[in-house]
């Protein structure tokens, strides 16, 4: 039972314009400008070629880059094309990803007007010193003017993106940023460990040792802190880094990747996947308007999966989601292992479930190898 | 028969031996110089790595002398290790002299001692050849001094020569010509063929090597094996260039082969006699000795798919090497297996490495053990070399371990260490002797336990290189023995435990559990490990927990790139072994398993 016919599917658009870069990001943008016509152009191009692949979203995520460097008019173009195209479901949850420097009251509104349901800002910190450090645009001020826009212009679904485990963060710094985000009742939080991914300004401060990251021990602290400190605040700590106020709101787009539910993403560097194969786009905006316009997909590469393959990614996805993974599904040889991971309260059962414990989720990465045939 | 040379190098291991094998080859012109393939004779992978010969080959090269008369030189390759030092006296057995090849920089060592002794006690001539002259550091006086002094030899008698630099060589071939006499024997005498090696031919079968020391043997003469009573029909007899060369016969004095449908190498033995079922000899050659395995140790496969496949593997390879004993074996923690014999741990050694690299095998050893013998209070006798099958302790009224008695030469200034090696090693009843000044020969009864895992080695490191070790088993005696078996989280990992004395089981214990400590990877627990003895546990380490791995981020673009990564930890995965709940990497399994101290 690999993907379900008929079932809802999920829509991504990776708006790939930033006004500015991050030092830790590698997701694909870039900061030049007057491109948005050329691109939006391009993805109107690209959606003919799938939409009669792709039955009914349920979920949109417009993700980046910054979608919130597009101006009103350019929002509204995207969000015109995409209903022009695609079966919405009624309760559909469409997500911005916004900064909060780019958004005021009446723009939050327009969204809203838009169709747009969930905001989730980029905010990191409310430690100014913190965001120069990861290069943000905004300081603290401005995102807390901007998490009381969006609450006035009356989203009711709100997210917060938080950072830690910053170069000399005290765990005093980290729980002050966590309190003042509860201060403005988000229903998510999404709180990440910083990461060094592969050619970021980060990982050259690094290497040349301008920069340093807390250790193992350290970052587990971190990591346990934030999840009881939420948890203690009603926050089901549904994946390794999220945290929802309720079931509810957990995010739906965002579990379509750990359930293999299909889902399209438009743009370039998105990655699509229809239940048996998964591709992914050019992660170059000029490659991937020249793919377009010479009629064919901007397709960078693909696969498709063996069994095994789904097998193995139903597993560690699994594994990083309280949702777990099914018992049955394990091979026999898992049995004693799972044995001891109760033991050692790394995972726990439920009915014919098995699911990271909070402790389990800083092994996620390895328990899928461990229990794998 | 007079222009027959039959010959030997013997030599201390890097002192050049293949070097000079290559040179004397390369001189007779056998291959040209294009296609020399450097070491020729060494033709195993491991044998090249190691620089050490397994498998004697053997050679024979033309020669014309200076004053040109034609000669037929065989060169007899002996492998160089005590676990195969009854093959080395077979080899010896066969020629009429050696060369003794001493490093014109290193002198005489240790090695070169034991290896002329053996050449002594055949009578063979010995002829010093002083190799490396073209080195710096070649100090040719001290090692003429040395020649004297410590060999007994004439130092004047000794040749230069540099192998690498092709130096010497004829003047070491005269010397052969001159020096070594022609084979005696008689051809009208009945066949009296020595067996000193044999491998097999996957499409001949096994071909035989031997030395004709009376009589003829020709194709459709029907030989007798005189160990086994064998009798064969020969197909071909021939002599050995780099490849085969059929002879109408093989007479009195040469070194050939013979091919006579005999199917596998355990077929013959190293040793034995071959005469021919018409005009038998009445008596075999001296020395034929059975050879029989005196380490045991439990082969399985990594994967229990791949048992078949091991079956298979070990079939094949007992082509080769007879010396390889294996029946089936099982295990709780590792499955269906074999239970093999070895001549020694060097032995053991090489079969695992052939075994992975020539044939593909992913393979977990068990501790190697020693043959013991119970005396049970029902009078029953049994006989253990897997401690699978001690005997319940409540009903062993006696237990007995083979006793070995060990001879072990070494310049006079080791006398110390040594000694006290020998008594951490429960050596008794030492003798010390002088065979030369400035030389000790020291013998010790031991039991055969304490020398197979890494005596031979410890003994090399104090000694700095210049201890050598021989041993015979001599008789079984009385020793307090105990099963120790280790745990793994609580689970018995029935193929690390091992039979040991019962004062030594603390200290073999504690440096198994550090030892697994340090191979078995941390998992997302903890791990305890333990040695026990029945209920009691009388060594323990730990194995800490890992705290964390996880990544923060897994969307759309992350799931294939991360499982990919796991992929590959997957893979690795196969090369361990679960136990319970813990994955042991087949190199713990080694690492436990040796049990030197080299910290």
């Amino acid at each position: 039972m690999r993907n379900r016919p008929g079932g809802c599917c999920g829509l991504y658009v990776h708006i790939p314009f930033c006004r500015t870069r991050c030092i830790y990001c590698d997701f694909y943008s870039t900061t030049g400008t007057g491109l948005e016509g050329a691109w939006l152009k391009a993805l109107q191009q690209e959606i003919l070629l799938y939409q009669a692949d792709f039955g009914r979203v349920d979920s949109l995520y417009i993700g980046g880059g910054t979608p919130t460097v597009l101006g009103d008019g350019m929002l509204a173009r995207l969000m015109e094309t995409l209903h022009a195209h695609f079966r919405f479901a009624p309760d559909c949850e469409v997500t911005i990803e916004a900064n909060p420097d780019d958004v005021t009251r009446a723009r939050l509104g327009a969204m809203l007007g838009l169709g747009i349901n969930r905001v989730s800002f980029g905010v990191q910190s409310f430690d100014d010193g913190e965001l120069a450090f990861l290069g943000r645009r905004h300081a603290a001020e401005g995102a807390r003017k901007a998490l009381k826009a969006a609450i006035g212009a009356g989203f009711s679904n709100l997210g917060i993106d938080l950072m830690y485990g910053l170069p000399a963060q005290t765990r005093q710094r980290w729980l002050a940023t966590l309190e003042e985000a509860l201060f403005f009742k988000p229903t998510h939080l999404s709180c990440y460990q910083l990461t060094v991914e592969g050619e970021t300004p980060l990982s050259r401060m690094i290497g040349r040792n301008e920069a340093s990251l807390p250790g193992e021990e350290e970052e587990r602290a971190f990591f346990l802190l934030t999840s009881r400190f939420l948890e203690a605040h009603g926050f089901i700590h549904y994946e390794v880094s999220n945290f929802a106020a309720s079931r509810r709101f957990f995010c739906r787009h965002n579990q379509k990747y750990w359930t293999h539910v299909p889902y399209l993403g438009l743009g370039p560097a998105a990655h699509s996947f229809d239940g048996v194969q998964r591709w992914w786009n050019h992660r170059s905006l000029k490659r991937y308007v020249e793919a377009l316009a010479m009629g064919g997909k901007p397709i960078a590469g693909r696969e498709l999966l063996s069994d095994e393959q789904f097998e193995l990614e139903r597993l560690y996805l699994g594994l990083r989601t309280r949702r777990g993974v099914r018992l049955p599904d394990l091979p026999e040889t898992a049995l004693p292992l799972v044995e001891e991971l109760r033991k050692a309260r790394l995972v726990r059962v439920r009915g014919n479930r098995l699911y990271p414990s909070r402790r389990g989720y800083l092994v996620a990465d390895s328990l899928p190898v461990l229990l794998s045939r | 028969m007079k222009q027959i040379r039959n010959f030997s190098i013997i030599a201390h291991i890097d002192h050049g031996k293949s070097t000079l094998a290559d040179r004397l080859i390369q001189y007779a012109h056998l291959v040209d110089d294009r296609q020399f393939r450097d070491q020729i004779l060494d033709n195993m992978d491991i044998e090249r790595e190691r620089g050490i010969t397994i498998k004697s080959q053997t050679i024979c090269l033309p020669y014309t002398s200076r004053n040109g008369v034609d000669f037929e030189l065989n060169l007899i390759d002996t492998p160089g290790h005590v676990d195969f030092s009854y093959e080395v006296s077979r080899a010896l057995a066969s020629c009429e002299g050696v060369l003794l090849l001493v490093d014109a920089s290193q002198g005489v060592e240790a090695q070169t001692l034991a290896n002329l002794y053996a050449a002594m006690e055949h009578n063979l001539v010995i002829i010093p050849v002083i190799n490396k002259i073209d080195l710096p550091s070649a100090d040719i006086e001290t090692v003429k001094h040395e020649i004297e002094h410590d060999l007994g030899l004439d130092p004047e008698e000794a040749v230069l020569c540099s192998a690498k630099e092709a130096i010497g060589i004829e003047d070491i071939l005269e010397a052969i010509v001159a020096r070594i006499p022609p084979p005696s024997g008689s051809m009208e005498k009945p066949l009296s063929a020595l067996i000193f090696d044999a491998r097999y031919d996957s499409f001949r079968g096994t071909i035989v090597t031997c030395r004709i020391f009376d009589g003829t043997v020709a194709p459709a003469d029907t030989i007798r094996l005189m160990s086994t009573g064998a009798a064969y029909k020969v197909e071909e007899v021939g002599i050995f260039r780099l490849m085969r060369e059929p002879r109408k016969e093989l007479s009195a004095g040469m070194v050939g082969y013979l091919i006579s449908g005999i199917k596998t190498v355990s077929d013959t033995r190293i040793g034995d006699t071959i005469t021919l079922e018409t005009n038998p000899v009445e008596k075999p050659l001296p020395g034929f000795k059975e050879v029989k395995p005196v380490v045991f140790s439990s082969i399985y496969p990594v994967a229990s798919d791949d048992y078949q496949s091991l079956a298979e593997a070990l079939e094949k390879y007992t082509l080769n090497d007879a010396s390889l004993t294996y029946q089936k074996d099982s295990s709780a923690a590792l499955g269906q297996g074999f239970r093999c014999g070895f001549l020694g741990l060097l032995h053991l050694e090489i079969v695992q490495e052939r075994l992975e690299r020539e044939f593909d095998q992913s393979i977990v050893m068990t501790m190697p053990s020693v043959q013991y013998r119970f005396y049970l209070t029902d009078g029953r006798v049994v006989t253990v070399d897997n401690p699978q099958y001690y005997p319940d302790p409540v009903t062993v009224q006696k237990s007995e371990e083979p006793y070995i008695r060990a001879s072990i030469l070494i310049p006079e200034r080791y006398v110390g260490a040594v000694m006290k090696l020998c008594m951490e090693r429960r050596g008794v009843n030492s003798h010390l002797s002088y065979p030369t000044p400035g030389r000790v020969e020291i013998t010790f009864d031991m039991p055969l336990a304490e020398v197979v895992f890494d005596f031979y080695d410890k003994l090399k490191s104090i000694t700095q290189g210049y201890g050598s070790f021989d041993y015979e088993i001599t008789d079984y005696r009385e020793s307090q023995l105990i099963k120790l078996d280790i745990l793994v989280n609580g689970e018995k990992v029935d193929a690390l435990s091992v039979i040991v004395h019962r004062e030594r089981a603390r200290e073999r214990a504690v440096k198994i559990c550090d030892r697994l400590e340090d191979e078995i990877p941390r998992h997302q627990f903890k791990i305890a490990i333990q040695g026990a003895i029945g209920g009691k546990i009388i060594a323990r380490s730990t194995v800490s927990a890992f705290r964390k791995d996880v990544t923060a981020k897994c969307y759309g673009g992350d799931i294939t790139r991360k499982r990919k990564l796991l992929e590959k930890q997957k893979k690795g995965k196969k090369r361990m072994k679960q136990v319970g709940s813990v994955m042991i990497p087949q190199s713990a399994f080694m690492a436990a398993l040796r049990t030197s101290d080299e910290e």
